[in-house]
């Protein structure tokens, strides 16, 4: 513990905690301002006071709204769900053990939510940063009115998943809708999109990757151009060309930064939610008439709310957390793997 | 008369701080291969791809539900626009949505800016005891769905007698892991120590050097935070629509209450939808370059 947080002090270099009260005060003298001169003592111990509290006063608002508002709830999901807790009888809660997990793992229909989430997850995210990559690299060129392309792309980030999902339900619909009428001009006959399985994945996919893969270019963007350019030139010495320069150099380079945006689109894709909710029209909650896209998030909602049931939607939301914990688990690996073998 | 004196670096700060993307304009500057004509059209395809939703959300906003029901669909602009932007207004409580999500997402945003600065500021040039395992449990936070929140806060919320009030939207989302750990990466650059050490030496209490020191060299990030918390304030969604509910939404929970078939009418359904992403279109029309900026800046420090 002492080792990782040394660890952490070199990296964060304004971050070195004082060891203990007696060494800081005394390393106070430093430079970090003693008290005017002339100044009552009781003063100055109020400086020394203000000095000492101020870092902690100015953290609290964060910690104490998180812990309210974050760390207790969460506690109390893992004790409701182990409870037998209904929407209609709040005030009989009754212990139940492990019954809500048994229940889940038993349930068709939670597999079929995995399943789907991770059907979703896959076919929006890898396609998603792939042309974000794609994009960042067209607008890493120099462009005229740089900053508009790079606004236009980010616009859909602006729409919410309600108003979006709204947009692309009606584009989607099966008669009139703007996909299928498209469609019927390569010879594709009607797809009834909301329906099928996976018509109505697909569907809400692109929604997703609609919304995120510019704001995923802007980042990649942002990596590529803290390349630094003799990167490029001595590749470019040993003849590569613009491909084996985007291979052989942006794309290792961006290695930490796909990283990274592959497990905040993997926390996204776990906890996705609005999006099949609402192309479901009126199914609502289901997902779907077949439950075809009712993912991980979308059947907590079910259960909690739409049956009343929030015992077992709190064994949900625990279970989508062990998957998110065992998912970061497995990135940190392949992250240390990949570290060593540079 | 302190003050005075403390302008002055602080203003020779603040460019220092707007010069890093500068630096590496420098850095690309001559490198940097020009565009040709083919990345231009890949680009125009791309932007319209980007656009044409919500412009065809407008368009179908000024027809009419008969119409939208019609193959081919329609391309260009109707005669319905206004009509249906007032039924979406009153019909649809789009009126009382937008009212509450300007409360609702500016309070969030004042609240996250004002206290994200004030952590981030402590993380970023003050020692405490244990600030830099605060500092990595801030971050880790990140990682916790808010899926894991719900149910608990749904019933305290009831049990208060909160529901369907605005503060049970308000009081969990004041505060941001994200802004903090933002303003603390932009202030460890931004703020250089010796300006705090000499408002120490002057004799200035930690409020007074925040409000003299630390908000105008923070003033630039505050202000892209802010932007990038009301947009997603604005857009939240799960918690919302569970602790809210058709009579006093937000614009978020009215359009929930739109596609589950509270409204029949397509054409009004988009004219809600145009109506609850105006505000933010508009933001990003006015502060497009500074929420691109943002975006990226947080990219590279995160």
């Amino acid at each position: 513990m002492t080792s990782s947080k040394q660890a952490l002090a070199q990296t964060a270099s304004s971050a070195d905690a004082a060891p203990g009260d007696q060494p800081g005060a005394a390393r106070r003298a430093h430079g970090r301002g003693t008290p005017p001169p002339g100044t009552s003592s009781w003063r100055s111990r109020l400086y020394r006071w203000d000095m000492k509290a101020s870092p902690y006063a100015f953290i609290a608002p964060f910690f104490i709204v998180f812990g309210a508002f974050g760390l207790v709830p969460l506690l109390y999901t893992a004790w409701y769900s182990l409870h037998n807790v209904q929407l209609s009888g709040l005030d009989h809660q009754t212990w139940v053990g492990l019954d809500n997990y048994k229940n889940l793992l038993s349930s068709e229909f939670f597999w079929n939510a995995l399943e789907n989430t991770f059907t979703i997850g896959v076919i929006s995210t890898v396609p998603q940063l792939l042309m974000a990559i794609g994009i960042a690299h067209l607008l890493n060129y120099r462009l005229r009115g740089s900053t508009v392309w790079r606004v236009v792309m980010l616009t859909p980030y602006a729409t919410s998943v309600a108003a979006a999902t709204l947009v692309f339900t009606l584009l989607y619909s099966w008669d009139g809708g703007m996909i299928n009428w498209l469609l019927h001009f390569v010879g594709i006959d009607p797809i009834n999109w909301r329906e099928s399985d996976w018509g109505g994945q697909f569907a809400v996919s692109s929604i997703v990757i609609w919304r995120w893969t510019g704001y995923n270019a802007l980042i990649y963007l942002a990596a590529m151009q803290a390349i630094p350019t003799d990167l490029y030139e001595s590749a470019a010495l040993d003849g590569a060309g613009r491909w084996q320069q985007f291979r052989h150099v942006t794309v290792p380079m961006l290695r930490p930064t796909i990283l990274f945006t592959v497990v905040v689109s993997t926390i996204g894709a776990t906890q996705l939610f609005g999006e099949p909710l609402l192309f479901g029209g009126v199914s609502g909650s289901k997902g779907g008439s077949a439950h075809q896209y009712q993912t991980l998030g979308l059947y907590m909602y079910d259960q909690g709310w739409g049956i009343g049931n929030l015992g077992k939607a709190s064994a949900i939301a625990w279970t989508m957390f062990l998957i998110l914990l065992i998912v970061a688990a497995i990135n940190l690996l392949i992250t240390r793997r990949l570290r060593k073998s540079q | 008369m302190t003050t005075s004196e403390l302008t002055l670096p602080q203003a020779k700060e603040k460019g220092a701080g707007g010069g890093r993307p500068a630096r590496r304009r420098v850095l690309g500057a001559g490198k940097q291969l020009h565009a040709g004509p083919a990345t231009y059209v890949v680009l125009t395809v791309l932007a319209l791809v980007s656009l044409a939703p919500l412009l065809w959300t407008a368009i179908a906003a000024s027809r009419n539900n008969e119409r939208l029901a019609q193959t081919p669909p329609p391309l260009w602009f109707g005669g319905n626009l206004f009509k249906n932007l007032q039924t979406a207004w009153d019909q649809a409580g789009l009126g009382t949505a937008m009212v509450n999500s300007v409360i609702v997402a500016g309070t969030i945003t004042f609240g996250t800016v004002l206290f994200s600065t004030l952590a981030g500021f402590a993380f970023a040039k003050l020692r405490f005891k244990f600030s830099s395992t605060l500092l990595l449990l801030t971050i880790g936070t990140m990682m916790i769905p808010p899926q894991l929140a719900v149910v608990p806060l749904y019933l305290w919320m009831s049990d208060l007698g909160w529901s369907n009030q605005l503060q049970t939207v308000i009081l969990p989302t004041l505060v941001s892991a994200f802004g903090t750990f933002f303003m603390r990466q932009y202030l460890v650059q931004a703020l250089p120590t010796e300006l705090i050490e000499a408002a120490r030496v002057d004799g200035a209490s930690s409020l007074r050097v925040v409000w003299h020191v630390v908000f105008p060299a923070a003033r630039p990030a505050m202000a892209v935070l802010g932007l990038l918390t009301f947009v997603m304030a604005w857009n939240d969604f799960l918690w919302p629509i569970i602790a809210l509910n058709q009579q006093n939404p937000t614009v978020q929970v009215a359009l929930n209450g739109l596609g589950t078939g509270y409204i029949p009418d397509q054409s009004v359904i988009m004219a809600g939808a145009l109506l609850g992403t105006l505000p933010l279109l508009i933001a990003f029309l006015l502060f497009g370059k500074q929420i691109v900026g943002g975006i990226m800046q947080g990219a590279i420090k995160g």
